[in-house]
């Protein structure tokens, strides 16, 4: 498939290149809609949709105001202020706990492993709207709804599942015989564990931290739910507008945030390289 | 005059509370242009005088009565003031999540010395309300739409009428307010809508009416949507509150003009939640005080087309605070405006609204 | 560890294999692998508490949520009591003895102000009872007027709290109390702070059996005034029912009097004389004229139906059949909504999950075959949307699917449709379905292509060799070894699918929404969290048993993220 062989019928070569194309439109249909929004956020006007002069390249057509428009306006400025006040903690709390339990859960031994991964991997299961609604009943009845604490808890609960997944990941391929070889020449297991393990599931446990920040930095459903005015987060303040009136500063925050997950896209890939390396394996 | 005392009066309590801690108080509102004449007139101009209170404005004003339940039994309540629709305060009231108001004590009297339960009179509906205004629910379209051949609506059935006024609607995702208009416009008498609403035969008769135009209906749950909708043409003619109407028309001035006929008229005031700690109860009773004397009533409506409560107000109401145009008639009351009004039965519908609630939602998923 | 062995020279029995500090390996390796199960416990119980205590916690309430029913035994005592040995298949509405303890449950519910929940409640069940309720609750304190007014104007020592202290309260409670009231007094009169408790109200022995009715809703009313208003009951007078209460007391058992002693007993017997000749009501009728359904069977059958702790009608409402007083049965089709919903859910998570196979596969072949480094770069296309907040994507599909949006003037400015024929492609299930079948696009390509990318590509080689045609090589023999994938992807794929809330609420109007969309109807609009509850416990055993069949064809242990 990767190349046309020079042998290639005529029906061969019209399927390869309208497969091609096929394929050229899917790629299209993923990536598009996510290019759209950054040119419009720079619109001049208040307009969801390409003006005239936008289509001239006029630069009257564009202009920063959307993006002055978040940056000024304190209703933005909180609800992004507040997203960095919850992800950050309940990101430490998911890493912390989850790697914890990664390296529990690889040791060779571990009673009732299937029904313990289970549990611990049913956040990313459940429904986001069942577990909101589960949430929102139980922490009213303990007092955590509508309080930042709950809001934390309840994001560091999302996000474990993928701290431990990555962190698995990365202790999948790990050689026992390593942690001997340390024994064996008088490291002691916490020595062990910092010169030997921790360096190799870093990559893991950062990715896994990524995940658990993405999780808590994007997640709406829950925090509509459990939050309330003082935990506004971005995603919050962007479901809100959706819902009632889309102003254009919805596309320059939209492209910010496109702006965050190219960033922490590119780390994850390091990364992932970075882990291969570094466990030997080649890239692939 | 009584004008100087009253700012006397506004820079004693600033200096009062000057020595106290900061404060952050959780207002409630509706969001949208509404909430933004409550910033513009009452909580603005009252944090410049006491720089040590600071206001968190949440707009979940429709999600009030279910809030505030989630938060009694939490025990944990996060709201200090809340804004809602008269039916809504009844039945917090009625539930006892409402503070019950000594209105004459906690309330500012008017500047000729009228008390405020006076002053307000017939539209303190309930103990535990602070009105604020009086807004009505219309209908707006509109007026470049090529389908209408140069009609325009101006009777509410022609909201029912696919023929001549083709195109999407906007209206309530609830039955308030769509069931009465769908049984005026079905040949019922105004004074017989809620006599005929209490059986399930009235029932059936309006929701068939309403479901003539089901599918060219979007529903809408902020009174936000349809000002959006009808700016992007997205539909050609939908209800909401006459406020945000304005705000579309004179402040953006898109093609659309106001269809006032039936218009539906409502409260819209203050709850102040039961169980507040005792510093925070003081704040807000302080803020009230303050944000629901003649002047600042009056004030609001400089910023959107709501006509005061307080009947000390409406002489105070003058010209829209940017364009500087007489407000008056943009006002729902304006007698030019207020040829054909419905008389919204609150207390009905505190008694109803369960009821038919579960009847519409079922109606409105099939 | 160094393993000697030993013989046992005692015995004579086999060898026991030791280890050199003596003991036997067995007991060793035991000893050791119970080191490491305990080590791996303990690592892991720091989060499983964590997630138990903030997650799975929640999820248990919420089933407990589905089947609790106590507001009714809690709200009206005393009536689900006598309602007990009501017989609903009469037609008769219950008699006087259940409204006179409706009476009584109602004014304590009224004072409370809980009436109306209870009323919310019901109106589940029945639409009506709610402003049956709300228009009782306003009525209900009129009731009593009738005796209170009688009692005073017979002695007007009726009217003052401290004859009802005198006659209800035990006497170590009136010295209590009265000791309680003049430190309050005296800490008013200084301006100190008052934060004792007040003693709870105790009752005269022997009340209760001499006035039963009475003592009852007196003790209601003092313990209300104590605990609600932070009152004495010195001090209020009582309330109308309490007089009601003392009339049918005294109706009954004429004697009363006798159990009492001195000026009481002076008050009770002139009473008791008196009363036969009272101006009567009738309180079964009385409710009746505050709102007629109170006299329809009906009503009273739904009340009794709902008054056990515990209940099966929200997961009935949830199947769209009711409990009632006849059994299990179907709603009337008009109110049928949730069975529809769920197949409505299920349908449109079928055709996302197809739409996503049908755009993924492609994309998927197309990676596993080009070479490591424009694999790599064309991944980042996939990736990138699997990155960017969902609230991104699904704001991009609303300012492109817009009438007046990217892709209707696209259309307009090509000549495609006419300005006035733009597509009504948001609000609708057609925006539910584009806007979730792109979102969950990435969860099929990247199992597909994890499983694309281990199959050799000599299979298909061989089988050309031996003279299939590209279309059979590729059905015969690559498409088969690609199922795998194709059942992780689309069980991810759909299991993510039926719990959608913030995209089909978005953009998916009223025909493109989603059983979660109810549930969170429920939550925050209708307030009947338990349907809500039991929509979400149906909801969660779908997603169970379908990643019960994920686990089985992939295992938890192999998802693989980015």
């Amino acid at each position: 498939m990767s190349a046309l062989p020079a042998y290639a019928s005529t029906g061969q070569r019209v399927w390869h290149y309208s497969f091609r194309t096929i394929c050229g439109l899917i790629f299209f249909f993923l990536i598009f809609p996510i290019l759209v929004i950054l040119p419009l956020s720079f619109n001049a006007q208040d307009f969801f949709t390409f003006t005239r002069e936008m289509l001239a390249f006029d630069p009257a057509g564009y202009s920063f105001k959307h993006y002055e428009d978040f940056f000024t306006n304190p209703d933005w400025q909180q609800a992004m202020r507040n997203s960095f006040a919850i992800a950050p903690v309940a990101t430490i709390l998911a890493t912390a706990f989850g790697t914890l339990a990664a390296i529990g859960l690889s040791q060779a031994h571990v009673p009732y492993r299937s029904v313990i991964m289970a549990i611990l991997i049913s956040p990313m299961i459940v429904p986001l709207i069942i577990s909101a609604a589960g949430m929102y009943f139980f922490y009213s009845r303990i007092g955590l709804q509508g309080t930042y604490v709950g809001v934390v808890l309840a994001h560091a609960a999302l996000g474990t599942p993928f701290v431990i997944i990555t962190v698995t990941a990365t202790l999948v391929g790990f050689d026992r015989s390593l942690v001997r070889a340390a024994a064996s020449l008088g490291a002691n297991p916490v020595t062990t564990f910092f010169k030997v393990q921790m360096p190799l599931i870093i990559p893991g446990v950062v990715s896994g931290a990524l995940f658990a920040f993405i999780t808590s930095f994007d997640e709406v459903v829950v925090v509509l739910f459990l939050g309330s005015a003082g935990q506004k987060t971005l995603p919050w303040q962007m479901f809100t507008g959706l819902r009632e009136q889309i102003s254009p500063t919805i596309l320059a925050v939209a492209s910010l945030m496109v702006a965050i997950s190219i960033v922490l896209l590119t780390v994850l890939e390091f990364l992932r390289r970075r882990s291969e390396r570094l466990r030997g394996l080649s890239p692939s | 005059m009584k004008f100087r005392t009253l700012l006397l009066a506004g820079a004693a309590s600033a200096m009062m509370t000057s020595g106290a801690l900061a404060i952050d108080l959780t207002v409630v509102s509706w969001g949208g242009a509404y909430q933004d004449s409550q910033k513009n007139a009452y909580t603005d101009p009252y944090m410049k005088e006491n720089p040590d209170v600071n206001f968190i404005w949440e707009s979940a004003s429709n999600e009030a009565v279910a809030k505030l339940r989630a938060m009694n039994e939490a025990g944990n309540l996060t709201w200090d003031l809340v804004d809602v629709v008269a039916a809504d305060a009844i039945r917090l009231c009625d539930e006892g999540l409402a503070e019950e108001i000594d209105h004459d004590e906690v309330l500012a009297a008017a500047p000729d010395g009228t008390p405020a339960s006076d002053d307000f009179g017939d539209l303190i509906i309930s103990d535990c309300y602070i009105p604020q205004i009086v807004y009505s629910t219309t209908f707006g379209y509109r007026t470049d739409v090529d389908a209408w051949n140069g009609r325009e609506p101006d009777d509410i059935c022609d909201v029912f009428d696919l023929e001549n006024f083709p195109g999407k609607r906007s209206l309530e995702k609830r039955p308030i307010n769509n069931m009465e208009w769908a049984l005026l416009c079905d040949g019922v008498a105004k004074e017989d809508v809620y006599d005929v609403l209490e059986t399930d035969e009235g029932i059936d008769r309006a929701l068939a009416k309403l479901g003539t135009i089901k599918d060219d209906t979007i529903w809408w749950s902020a009174g936000a949507e349809t000002p959006q909708l009808l700016a992007d043409s997205e539909v050609v003619i939908g209800s909401t509150y006459n406020g945000r109407l304005f705000s579309l028309i004179v402040e953006q001035d898109q093609p659309v003009k106001m269809l006032w006929d039936a218009q539906v008229f409502d409260l819209d005031g203050w709850i102040v939640p039961a169980g507040l700690p005792d510093d925070r109860k003081a704040a807000v009773m302080e803020f009230l005080k303050y944000a629901t004397d003649t002047q600042r009533l009056a004030d609001q409506a400089k910023y959107i087309s709501y006509g005061p409560a307080r009947a000390s107000s409406a002489p105070l109401v003058g010209k829209h605070a940017e364009l500087g145009i007489d407000m008056a008639p943009h006002m729902p009351t304006d007698p030019a405006n207020a040829t054909n009004t419905f008389l919204y039965n609150y207390e009905w519908w505190a008694d109803y609204r369960d009821d038919l609630d579960a009847k519409f939602q079922a109606w409105l998923t099939q | 560890m160094t393993i000697q062995t030993h013989a046992d020279e005692t015995n004579g029995t086999p060898e026991v294999l030791t280890t050199a500090d003596g003991k036997p390996l067995k007991t060793s390796i035991a000893r050791a692998l119970r080191r490491e199960k305990m080590r791996a416990l303990l690592l892991i119980a720091p989060l499983l508490l964590f997630v138990i205590i903030t997650f799975v916690a929640p999820i248990v309430d919420m089933l407990f949520r589905s089947v609790e029913n106590q507001i009714v035994s809690t709200t009206l005592p005393r009536t689900v009591v006598e309602l007990d040995s009501w017989d609903g298949t009469t037609g008769e509405a219950p008699g006087e003895n259940v409204f006179n303890a409706l009476h009584f449950d109602m004014t304590v519910a009224v004072e409370r102000k809980n009436h109306t929940q209870l009323g919310t409640r019901l109106n589940y069940e029945e639409s009506g009872i709610s402003s049956m309720f709300r228009r009782t609750g306003r009525r209900v304190d009129d009731f009593g007027e009738i005796y209170a007014d009688q009692f005073i104007d017979l002695n007007s020592a009726w009217e003052a709290p401290a004859t009802w202290v005198s006659l209800m309260a035990s006497p170590d409670w009136i010295a209590e109390q009265a000791a309680w009231v003049a430190d309050r007094d005296a800490a008013r009169a200084n301006g100190t702070a008052f934060e004792q408790p007040e003693p709870a109200f105790a009752i005269r022995e022997g009340v209760a059996e001499a006035l039963p009715r009475t003592a009852d809703i007196y003790q209601a009313f003092a313990e209300f005034i104590q605990t609600e208003d932070q009152d004495s009951p010195t001090e209020e007078e009582p309330w109308n029912a309490v007089y009601t209460g003392l009339h049918d007391d005294l109706l009954a058992n004429p004697n009363a009097a006798s159990a009492f002693s001195g000026e009481t007993a002076t008050l009770l017997s002139q009473a008791a004389n008196a009363v036969s000749g009272f101006e009567k009501i009738s309180l079964r009728e009385a409710f009746i004229d505050a709102d007629e359904d109170w006299g329809n069977p009906y009503y009273w059958g739904v009340i009794q139906t709902f008054s056990p702790s515990y209940t099966s009608g929200y997961f009935l409402a949830a199947a769209d059949a009711e409990l009632t007083p006849q059994g299990i049965q179907m709603k009337p089709e008009d109110e049928q909504i949730y069975l529809y919903l769920f197949w409505r859910t299920l349908l449109l998570s079928v055709t996302i999950t197809f739409s996503c196979l049908l755009l993924g596969y492609p994309i998927a072949f197309l990676l596993a075959a080009l070479p490591a480094r424009s694999a790599n770069l064309l991944m980042i296309l996939v990736l990138l949307p699997f990155w960017t907040s969902l609230l991104v994507r699904t704001s991009a599909w609303k300012v492109l699917l817009q009438q007046q949006g990217v892709i209707n003037d696209f259309l307009v400015w090509t000549g495609l449709v006419s300005d006035a024929g733009r597509l009504v492609m948001i609000n609708n299930q057609t925006g539910t379905i584009i806007a979730m079948t792109h979102i969950l696009l990435p969860f099929m390509i990247l199992p597909l292509y994890s499983v694309m990318k281990t199959i050799s590509p000599s299979y298909v080689r061989a089988a050309k060799s031996l003279g299939a045609t590209d279309w059979t090589a590729f059905w015969r023999v690559y498409f088969p070894q690609t199922v795998p994938g194709i059942g992780a992807g689309a069980i991810l794929v759909f299991i993510l699918a039926i719990g959608y809330y913030i995209t089909p609420e978005l953009v998916g109007g009223t025909d493109g929404i989603f059983i979660s969309n109810r549930i969170a109807y429920h939550i925050s609009t209708s307030l009947n969290w338990g349907l809500a509850a039991a929509l979400g416990v149906i909801l969660l055993l779908a997603v169970m048993l379908l990643f019960y069949v994920y686990d089985k064809i992939v295992g938890i242990d192999n998802v693989k993220l980015g």
